[in-house]
């Protein structure tokens, strides 16, 4: 029984757009680090943290946005911790990032405590004047929750800063060839942190995203691996910002897709359709970066300045 | 000076040996495949840990887990376990199956306890609980309330064990309601919240009005209530925080007595590789309490079908039964074995959809 009419649009579109903003805000955070030569693989540390702090202060406050505040700053508390490992330190990337993971794992589940089962103040929509009165397309895309569109935002600047600013230009050049960087008189470190204490923001968010939207509501561990997704969805898009939109558009839209091709017993086998978002974000993405775009240079490194 | 040389060796001896008998716990290891707070199934797990604790006081000492992958880590985690000295280990996910028995044999002097898997070895039982048996119930409770007439059930793996659940719970929801339709979605995980309520929202966006989830967190609970008209029971473990709406009731596993009397066997030395199934009539499933969401005649119903279960006197799985491609699984009165059951890996006639590999 195939049964694709009983898909009601407006609530599957909110569903996509709803699994793809914490990636994307997480994947976006991750770009402006690795773009400016830093490899910080604790963005599933820092979801959980936000997803923990946002949750625990909106209950509080009873305010979301004052929740998505602190989930914010929970993630850049956390990402402060690796720019002080790496940046300060001087300690390996890697082994810093996935430190960061688990700590936050076991922190926000500490956090956590006394959260289970409690219920978070509904985050509102955001109706758009005279877009939200279309029909379908109306309460499909303008009135959504205002999160979502911050993260459509967020890439779009995201995007212009890296290729359109000199602010930009120099985060490329720190990521490229941070010796060179540093003999134009640029500060590496400073650079660096200001990018990483950014990618810890918006891993923040996109946790919180999930525990105050999606879900919603508080459990351990709750972020499920969405960050080493959003690490994925760097890479494979090529550290390019355009790319990371479509690739996490791929993977949240397709996940919630197949589950309601399923529930409507389309006749494709479920092993094939639960790959599927795996499958097709990592096809499409490879084959758009077939135009030799390269990792930056320095990414991972450590930077001693020269005397 | 030849004694007394010999008297502080002796003491030396007497010294190091002491303590280390005074030590000797029993150490007694869980492996998790969620977080302790997943509030479903990892959750239940440790409250029978904790129990073995409360229980043994200091004769016993436990150490666990958690969120351990079903895939190649788990056999790193569990021999892990094994070399940081644990006697006994329970492994706590059918995805540990052949971790567990590739351990067990690398560590004969080790006891194991795998759940719902259907391997064992000389130092290797197996235990489960008969959750088809809350299934039923909850699949009256379900046919009964539907208003839509179309259940929503997320369903994990493939295996049995919740094959065995969708078919129980939709028996029982057809013969309250010959209308009753399911609509199953796999997501291939046991622990993925944002997932999870994702399936939830995308069978309520269908038209469910009753989901069913064989998942361990709560997110689903939170999804229909986000959603709104829809119902739910807790899976695992009661979930109350949800009651009365959407949580109507709930099947809660119990594994703390079945733990402190395996524990009591290792330190008797009586411990042998066992198979154990219980259900209702032992205690080891629950019927978490039916909110007055439920109306008074169908709950008599529920309680009366659970009573009758617990009994002995009925068989969720009592034919006539046929199997979804029509043939004929079982005769008028007979009872399904447990053979069948543990290896069921077909759906009973009127489910639609297929069983995926």
């Amino acid at each position: 029984m195939t049964d694709l009419f009983s898909i009601n649009i407006v609530v599957l579109l909110a569903s996509l757009i709803s699994a793809s903003t914490p990636i994307l805000l997480a994947a976006t955070g991750e770009l402006v680090a690795e773009r400016a030569g830093v490899l910080n693989l604790g963005v599933e540390g820092m979801m959980i943290t936000g997803a923990a702090c946002g949750f625990i202060v909106s209950v509080h406050t009873g305010s979301p946005a004052i929740g998505f505040i602190a989930a914010a700053a929970g993630g850049t508390a956390m990402s402060a911790l690796f720019a002080l490992l790496t940046q300060c330190a001087l300690a390996n990337h890697v082994a810093s990032g996935l430190a960061l993971t688990l700590f936050g794992l076991g922190l926000s589940a500490l956090l956590g405590q006394g959260y289970v089962g409690v219920k978070p103040p509904p985050t509102g929509n955001l109706e758009l004047p005279i877009l939200s009165d279309l029909p379908v397309l109306g309460p499909a895309l303008f009135s959504q929750d205002i999160v979502s569109y911050l993260a459509l935002a967020l890439v779009i600047a995201v995007w212009l800063a890296l290729a359109r600013s000199r602010s930009g230009l120099i985060l490329r050049a720190v990521g490229e060839n941070h010796n060179a960087a540093h003999a134009l008189g640029y500060r590496v470190v400073r650079v660096r942190v200001l990018a990483i204490l950014f990618g810890g923001g918006c891993a923040g968010l996109g946790g919180a995203y999930i525990s105050l939207i999606r879900v919603p509501q508080w459990t351990d561990g709750m972020t499920a691996g969405a960050g080493w997704i959003a690490l994925a969805i760097v890479v494979f898009s090529s550290w390019k910002a355009g790319r990371v939109l479509l690739g996490a558009w791929l993977f949240g839209g397709i996940t919630v897709l197949q589950l309601n091709l399923q529930a409507a017993g389309i006749a494709i086998p479920v092993e094939y359709l639960s790959m599927s978002p795996y499958l097709i974000t990592i096809l499409v993405l490879v084959i758009l970066s077939a135009d030799n775009s390269n990792a930056p240079a320095s990414l991972g490194r450590i930077f001693h300045a020269p005397r | 000076m030849k004694l007394l040389k010999f008297l502080s060796g002796v003491a030396t001896a007497l010294s190091l040996a002491l303590p280390s008998l005074a030590d000797e716990k029993l150490k007694v290891g869980f492996i998790y495949v969620g977080p302790i707070g997943d509030g479903g199934w990892t959750y239940e797990h440790d409250i029978g840990r904790l129990a073995v604790e409360d229980h043994f006081g200091d004769r016993v000492e436990t150490i666990y887990k958690e969120s351990v992958d079903e895939g190649a880590d788990s056999e790193r985690s569990i021999t892990q376990m094994a070399l940081e000295g644990a006697d006994l280990i329970f492994t706590t996910s059918f995805g540990y199956m052949d971790a567990t028995l590739n351990v067990a044999k690398k560590f004969p002097n080790v006891k194991f306890e795998h759940a719902t898997g259907y391997k064992t070895a000389p130092n290797m039982s197996i235990y489960s609980a008969r959750f088809y048996e809350g299934r039923a119930v909850q699949g009256h409770i379900a046919g009964k309330m539907t208003k839509s007439n179309i259940v929503g059930y997320i369903a994990s793996y493939p295996i049995p064990e919740v094959i065995r659940g969708i078919n129980s719970a939709y028996i029982h929801a057809r013969k309250a309601n010959p209308d009753v339709e399911f609509k199953i979605i796999w997501v291939y995980t046991w622990f993925d919240p944002a997932k999870e309520a994702d399936a939830a929202t995308a069978l309520v966006n269908q038209g469910a009005d009753v989901v069913l989830q064989h998942t361990d967190s709560t997110a689903p609970q939170s999804a229909a209530e986000k959603a709104g008209g829809v119902i739910t029971f807790g899976q695992a473990s009661d979930m109350a925080q949800f009651a009365p709406l959407p949580r109507v009731s709930s099947i809660i596993d119990n594994w703390a007595p079945y733990y402190i009397a395996r524990t009591q066997a290792v330190l008797d030395g009586t411990w042998v590789s066992t198979d154990t199934w219980d259900g209702i009539g032992p205690g080891m499933v629950g019927i978490g309490d039916i909110s007055e969401a439920v109306p008074e005649d169908v709950k008599a119903e529920a309680l009366a079908l659970k009573n009758a279960i617990a009994s002995g006197e009925y068989h969720p799985f009592t034919g006539p039964l046929s199997k979804q491609d029509g043939s004929q699984w079982l005769a008028e009165g007979e009872v399904a074995d447990d053979g069948t059951l543990l290896g069921m890996n077909f759906y009973v006639e009127g489910v639609e959809g297929e069983v995926p590999n």
